[in-house]
């Protein structure tokens, strides 16, 4: 069984996190369609991989620019919620 | 026996299939294995773009090149996907699996690209890592080893630099040394279970073993985005580029529009002078050139779109644009993608419809073809300028405004606002699937390659002369035929074209039309107006019996449709074409594009509906206020 780093209470979702703050990819859930937990890993939304909020589109702030490793990928409020994220200081990897 | 030599002939070379991340430079590289001999079809049933080529090492050996959709995982989440993984498996119909998998991958987006490379050792198929981009990582201070990353993946990986000639060399180099069959490794045993966390893992081993476990973003396309995704400047940069654009596709198609209508009436006079009047003489100047001239008019509009859209596409700034204009899509159930496609509708829903191969989401797709006819295209203008300048006076109203100019801006308004009506429709009605999936790559920024928008240009204007262009001439000389056939008889007082088919269908028409209030003659008219709208125009001058060209005819049918149509008319017709449902040309795209009659059959149906219901609408308001 794959044993992803256990959701932690500091987790929040990437969706509410602040543009430009680094933070780990703490768990990711089923929040929306079943298989985007799925897609997200296969873009290398992955536990332990750093993630940040580059850009937010407007009106509204969506969609939201995230920067995964050295990627980018857009992505809508809801599919960034799949993401749980806890902040990049004061995490041990 | 021609049949079979053939078949063989297909089935020879080995067959070397190029898998990849979207935006991993597969397709210049594809392009440069295969140079100018590719295929560009369909895959059989769905609409995936299929592209086969031929390559010939330097030692004259032949193999067949087939550039897969890109993926990024072999869990298919797309129709696109579905073809790669099928084709992989050696189960989509009418396809051979592979013989060898070249796996494109880009060297600056190593840790995500690894893991498919992973997914792909575990199909069982030979597989070579084509490691792209090469320069571009080690002008970004990554230096790829590709000797210890063949160590580290146990097969053989080369170096190439995709939009450089020669920089496939060594790859080429590699392919020569040995049978196809048996220059790689088949997958390896030992990572045949498909475990993302494990590949995770396998995948941070080789990137410590490379030295590259903490690889930077590209630094220039995190500035550029800083400007180009700006909340503010972002949108308005964008809608100055989409406006050149719809300048560029408008204006500087006019002129070579302009050579290519006049090329087809000198060369339909020159016919008309060397042959007797008479019915063969009808054929070749009414029905073939005049019908080659209705296909190639289409290519100047074609080419200067698709030579922007591939621009904007190959510079990574195409993902960007349907970012900032997401929200706005959004409402309606759309996505960012389907913007560009439904504003070159505009100049004309050929091109735009086209266009829409760009949106990856095929429910998204089938929306913005659907409702692409909507956005009021430039050959709707000659029929409402001809209405307007015979109904509408040319006057003032309130502090300045041109009141033919607003009554032009409105018909453009009403075709936007039944587009967005629709497409809520389609959202609201449609599909059960709610919450649509975005997740889109922002690609890093680069320079486009000449060579690579040359291929994609020609490719289009190729695919639109040989699969639409057949139709288009087609139709158009069953219109003539209609229009021509029987003759009139000897003696007859009307003009010929009463006397056709077109005009006994036009009759027929007559009473379903007359409760919106077209007369015979405009129900005549809309027949051959079907080969192209504007046609509608000379096909009024002549059931009017009107002779004169194409420019002639609206002045003279200016006075004459004032005098004897109502307003109510008038306006009931510039309604119906606000919808104009019948112009063959766009449903012989769609049925192109959809592969099927489905979607074109609905189209016309829904469209001739909307028509139908907004004329009579117009026509009994119109009466009303008019009594």
């Amino acid at each position: 069984m794959n044993a992803p780093m256990s959701p932690t209470l500091a987790a929040v979702p990437l969706s509410d996190t602040a543009t430009g703050a680094p933070m780990i990819v703490a768990a990711l859930i089923d929040a929306g369609v079943p298989e985007w937990a799925q897609r997200l890993r296969e873009l290398g939304f992955i536990e332990g991989e750093t993630v940040r909020v580059v850009r937010r589109g407007q009106p509204g702030g969506e969609p939201l620019a995230v920067r995964v490793g050295v990627s980018t990928f857009a992505l809508r409020r809801a599919e960034a919620a799949c993401v749980l994220v806890m902040p990049a200081a004061g995490d041990s990897m | 026996m021609t049949q079979a030599v053939i078949d063989s002939a297909r089935l020879g070379p080995p067959l070397l299939a190029l898998v990849g991340n979207p935006n991993c430079g597969k397709t210049a590289l594809f392009n440069l294995l295969t140079g100018s001999r590719q295929k560009v079809a369909n895959y059989a049933g769905v609409t995936v773009e299929r592209k086969e080529g031929l390559l010939r090492t330097p030692a004259g050996r032949r193999l067949a090149v087939l550039d897969l959709p890109g993926t990024y995982s072999l869990n298919p989440h797309s129709p696109d996907e579905q073809v790669t993984c099928d084709v992989l498996a050696g189960r989509l119909a009418g396809e051979r699996r592979p013989d060898l998998v070249l796996a494109v991958v880009d060297a600056t987006q190593l840790p995500r690209q690894l893991r498919l490379v992973l997914g792909l050792q575990r199909l069982g198929l030979p597989v070579v890592v084509a490691l792209n981009m090469v320069d571009l990582a080690r002008s970004r201070g990554f230096n790829v080893d590709a000797d210890v990353l063949s160590r580290e993946l146990g097969v053989p990986v080369v170096s190439t630099v995709a939009v450089r000639t020669g920089g496939a060399d060594a790859l080429l180099g590699l392919l020569d040394a040995q049978p196809a069959r048996a220059v790689a490794a088949p997958g390896r045993a030992d990572v045949a279970v498909a475990d993302p966390q494990e590949d995770h893992r396998r995948v941070r081993e080789i990137l410590k073993a490379l030295g590259l476990d903490a690889m930077q973003a590209h630094a220039f396309s995190d500035r550029l985005d800083r400007v180009l995704l700006q909340p503010l400047f972002g949108p308005v940069l964008l809608f100055a580029l989409l406006f050149l654009i719809f300048q560029a596709v408008f204006a500087w198609a006019e002129a070579p529009m302009g050579w290519i209508e006049a090329g087809t009436s000198l060369i339909g006079d020159t016919v008309a002078g060397l042959l007797p009047q008479g019915m063969l003489r009808s054929l070749l100047v009414d029905g073939i050139v005049a019908g080659l001239g209705g296909v190639l008019i289409f290519l100047p509009q074609i080419v200067i779109l698709f030579f922007f859209i591939l621009l904007l596409e190959e510079s990574g700034y195409l993902p960007r644009a349907a970012f900032l204009l997401d929200r706005l899509m959004g409402g309606v159930g759309l996505s960012g993608r389907s913007f560009i496609p439904l504003l070159s509708s505009f100049a004309c829903a050929i091109p735009g419809i086209m266009a829409t191969r760009t949106i990856q989401n095929p429910r998204d797709r089938w929306v913005t073809i659907m409702i692409a006819p909507l956005m009021t295209c430039s050959a709707r203008l000659p029929v409402y300028a001809l209405l307007i300048g015979a109904f509408v006076p040319a006057r003032e109203v309130a502090g300045g405004f041109e009141l033919q100019g607003l009554v032009l801006f409105s018909l453009y308004v009403a075709g936007i606002v039944s587009a967005i009506a629709v497409a809520w429709l389609a959202k609201r009605f449609g599909t059960r699937d709610r919450l649509q999936t975005l997740m889109m790559e922002l690609p890093d920024y680069h320079w486009p390659s000449l060579r690579n928008l040359a291929i994609g240009l020609w490719q289009r204007v190729v695919i639109f002369m040989r699969r639409v262009g057949g139709i288009i001439l087609a139709l158009t000389v069953l219109m003539w035929f209609l229009a021509s056939f029987p003759a009139a008889p000897a003696g007859a007082s009307g003009p010929a074209v009463s006397y056709s088919f077109a005009g006994m269908i036009g009759r027929v028409l007559a009473p379903v039309f007359e409760p919106i209030g077209f007369n015979w003659q405009i129900s005549i008219a809309l027949v051959p107006g079907m080969a192209a709208r504007e046609v509608a125009v000379s096909a009024l001058g002549t059931v009017y019996a009107l002779s004169a060209t194409a420019e002639d005819t609206a002045g003279a049918l200016t006075p004459l449709i004032a005098a004897s149509w109502g307003l109510p008319t008038a306006l009931s017709l510039l309604a119906w074409y606000v919808f104009a449902p019948q112009c063959l040309s766009t449903l012989a795209t769609v049925r192109r594009e959809t592969g099927g009659w489905r979607a074109p059959l609905l189209m016309a149906g829904y469209l001739f509906a909307l028509a139908y219901l907004a004329s009579f609408v117009t026509y009994r308001v119109a009466l009303a206020c008019c009594a």
